[in-house]
């Protein structure tokens, strides 16, 4: 996952497909990732960030999950989409 | 350590009970926070609590319903996102579902939400064929745009498909009538539909494929709203700020609401009272039965009924009211960092919410923890916050020495700050100690975990008050008056039994006094913690009964009175920090202990959760008083 572009750097109001999940031996997370529908080619965005800068909150297949950037490290993704308009950032 | 705490769910495998050997038995599957129990409640009629955070049913709950003369036991399965049996909760979903014992297996869904929920669908269709799909939330779903086809839906997974709203009650028949169809294998397709799709990869994808037939957004923009209060509730800008202000929002309304009750309730059971102590002359009862029922148990009873029910009433619905909001996994969001540098879990937020209504439900709570490790640290911390039973002494105690006695919107505004000053001190110690057992005796590195930040809902009001005023308020109510009774009885016995001239009560506190105050309480404080052990609502009524028996006798029913016998049995502004800061961080009470004790399965582990806070309280009492001496400022 080196040199590549990772869910963490990933902007509130950013978008991007994901190309990979690396798990480290971390099998639990990789697991996790699974079950909250993160796989190869799903469309995911960035829609919060906490006050202290990590964790941060992803719209994933419908729902809103928070992911540490220690975690959100092991998503690949390709392609950073495009914000659309006023969809998922919200500036107050 | 791992097996202490790590074996709470797995050795607890769920068995259906049935009522009649004619009953079906059918389970409620779903992933965490899809309405599960609100379906369970509104079938059942029973009361399983109800939130808005995944994870709110940590056990399986059993209830029955009837439909047209066929009896159901239901069975509500823990939520969990897949059925993989990685986590406890999974591991009991998955065997209960695999055993054969359920007729029928119901998934409930979110229709918000559909396309992840529908990987579940897939996974326990794996496992029976005789599956009903309810498709739950969909008055939420309309309000946001959401339009999901479900005869569309039905003919794709080749199972039946009944939409719901069980806050309303809506589709509750239909779902009835399906449900007892499905359990007699009626209207599901064959096993293997979907055998093709065996990879966890296939079954993401299919789902999203079913998903995008049958549902339709109608306005793209659905979650604007969401995001925009999720904007102000978690940015760096006004994330933390808006929660010590909905905090202190609170314990005010809390706190001023509370006062003209409390006042009522202790005139008319004082009143009461006097009218036992006529009753009592009038049969022409002996002094020592008229002082041990009705100035020992009574009085306490007393007490404990008119200081706590007012704050309680008030605090429990306010809290439920965020909680059924969705407001809860956001707290869990903006404090996460400091759990992570503590190497602890971030649903540690969630237990410790849950532990300001009572600590021993917030130690159960911690079972949506994973990690053994990290579940430890949030049991062993979760006394830090303190329960409904100590607010009140809280309350009180900042009213008499802090906030003054008067009425006005900003005394009221003055003790709230500072019992928020208090709680965030208790969640600041949280922080501290999580650290140092991660750095100690728990060591290890955080492990990785996904916080589900649900939709808002609207929360539903009579519901609420319903609700946390019958289950919580008068089940904590009336826990502490069965001790408090009793103890009422022990402490005027113990007041007024003499040995050698002194009594009992004076012997034990004049023992503990010279240990108390370094801690910068006194012998009868300490006494009244120990006392307090089975139910810390009844401190305070303790240490009222103790100087009334042993000093001057003031009729000590507002808080003027309450004062005035304070100081005069020695009582300074550190006297009541000191107490407030032992209230804050000593013991957990006898049932939290033993809640500890079941869901660790460790005297090692449970003395530890005794003796950490402890030692913290004695420590910080300690300190705060020998530094006031040594300045001369008290």
């Amino acid at each position: 996952m080196n040199n590549q572009l990772s869910l963490a750097a990933l902007k509130k109001g950013q978008s991007a497909l994901v190309t990979g999940i690396s798990a480290d031996g971390d099998e639990a997370m990789g697991r996790r990732l699974l079950d909250i529908g993160l796989i190869r080619g799903t469309r995911v965005s960035c829609v919060g960030v906490s006050p202290a800068g990590d964790p941060c909150a992803y719209f994933i297949r419908g729902a809103v999950i928070a992911l540490r950037a220690a975690d959100a490290r092991r998503v690949g993704l390709e392609r950073v989409l495009a914000p659309v308009p006023d969809a998922c950032a919200v500036p107050v | 350590m791992g097996s202490a705490a790590g074996g709470h769910a797995s050795g607890r495998g769920a068995v259906a009970e049935r009522q009649c050997p004619n009953s079906k038995v059918i389970a409620l599957a779903g992933n965490p926070n899809v309405g599960k129990s609100t379906v369970f409640n509104a079938l059942t009629g029973l009361h399983q609590h109800t939130g808005n955070w995944p994870g709110k049913t940590v056990s399986t709950a059993q209830g029955r319903c009837q439909y047209d003369g066929q009896e159901l036991t239901l069975v509500d399965l823990p939520g969990t996102y897949s059925l993989s049996a990685h986590s406890p909760e999974e591991e009991l979903a998955r065997n209960f579902l695999r055993s054969g014992e359920a007729d029928a297996v119901t998934v409930v869904c979110d229709a918000t939400c559909l396309e992840r929920n529908l990987c579940l669908v897939l996974q326990t269709l794996e496992l029976t064929p005789n599956v009903l799909v309810c498709v739950n939330l969909m008055d939420e779903a309309g309000k946001k745009g959401i339009s999901v086809d479900l005869p569309e839906l039905s003919r794709l997974l080749g199972v039946p498909v009944v939409g719901t709203s069980a806050g309303r009650r809506e589709g509750m028949d239909e779902l009835l009538r399906q449900m007892a169809r499905v359990a007699d294998g009626q209207g599901v397709s064959p096993p293997g539909r979907f055998a093709h799709a065996a990879d966890p990869a296939d079954k993401i994808r299919l789902a999203e494929r079913i998903a995008s037939a049958a549902v339709r957004y109608g306005c793209p923009d659905y979650t604007r709203l969401d995001r925009r209060l999720d904007y102000l509730f978690t940015s760096r800008a006004t994330g933390i700020p808006v929660m010590l202000l909905l905090l202190t929002a609170v314990f005010w309304l809390t706190i001023s609401g509370a006062n003209v009750p409390s006042a009522l309730l202790s005139d008319a059971l004082f009143w009461v009272q006097d009218r036992l102590t006529a009753l009592f002359a009038c049969l022409s009862a002996p002094p020592w039965l008229h002082g041990a029922l009705v100035l020992g148990a009574y009085r306490v009873l007393a007490w404990v009924v008119s200081v706590m029910l007012p704050p309680m009433a008030i605090f429990f619905p306010l809290f439920t009211l965020l909680e059924d909001f969705g407001y809860l996994p956001r707290v869990a969001f903006v404090l996460d960092h400091a759990f992570q540098k503590a190497r602890a879990c971030g649903k540690q937020s969630l237990t410790m919410c849950m532990g300001f209504g009572c600590n021993a439900a917030g130690v159960v709570g911690c079972r949506i923890i994973d990690s053994p490790r990290e579940r430890l640290i949030a049991i062993l911390t979760n006394n830090f916050v303190p329960c409904n039973g100590r607010f009140p002494t809280l309350i009180a105690l900042i009213t008499i020495f802090f906030a003054g006695t008067g009425e006005g919107a900003a005394q009221t505004a003055k003790a709230a700050l500072m019992l928020m000053a208090v709680i965030v001190l208790g969640v600041f110690m949280t922080f501290q100690v999580s650290r140092l057992l991660s750095a100690t005796i728990l060591k290890g590195m955080p492990s990785s975990f996904a916080l589900e930040l649900p939709p808002y809902r609207r929360p539903r009001l009579g519901q609420v008050i319903t609700r946390s005023l019958l289950d919580r308020t008068l089940f904590v109510l009336g826990r502490a008056v069965l001790v408090a009774a009793p103890a009422g009885l022990l402490i005027w016995l113990c007041a007024n039994v003499t040995v050698g001239g002194v009594s009992i009560l004076a012997r034990c506190t004049s023992f503990l006094d010279p240990f108390a105050r370094l801690l910068g309480l006194d012998g009868v404080i300490l006494m009244a913690f120990i006392l307090g052990f089975p139910a810390n609502e009844i401190v305070l009524p303790i240490i009222l009964m103790a100087y009334l028996s042993i000093g001057t006798l003031v009729p000590a029913d507002d808080l003027g009175a309450l004062r005035t016998l304070l100081t005069q049995n020695g009582w300074t502004w550190l006297t009541a920090v000191c107490t407030m800061l032992f209230s804050l961080l000593h013991w957990p009470c006898s049932t939290t202990c033993l809640t500890i004790g079941r869901e660790t399965r460790s005297v090692k582990w449970t003395l530890v959760s005794f003796v950490v806070p402890t030692l913290a309280g004695m420590a910080a009492c300690f300190l705060t008083a020998s530094a006031a001496r040594l300045l001369g400022a008290a």
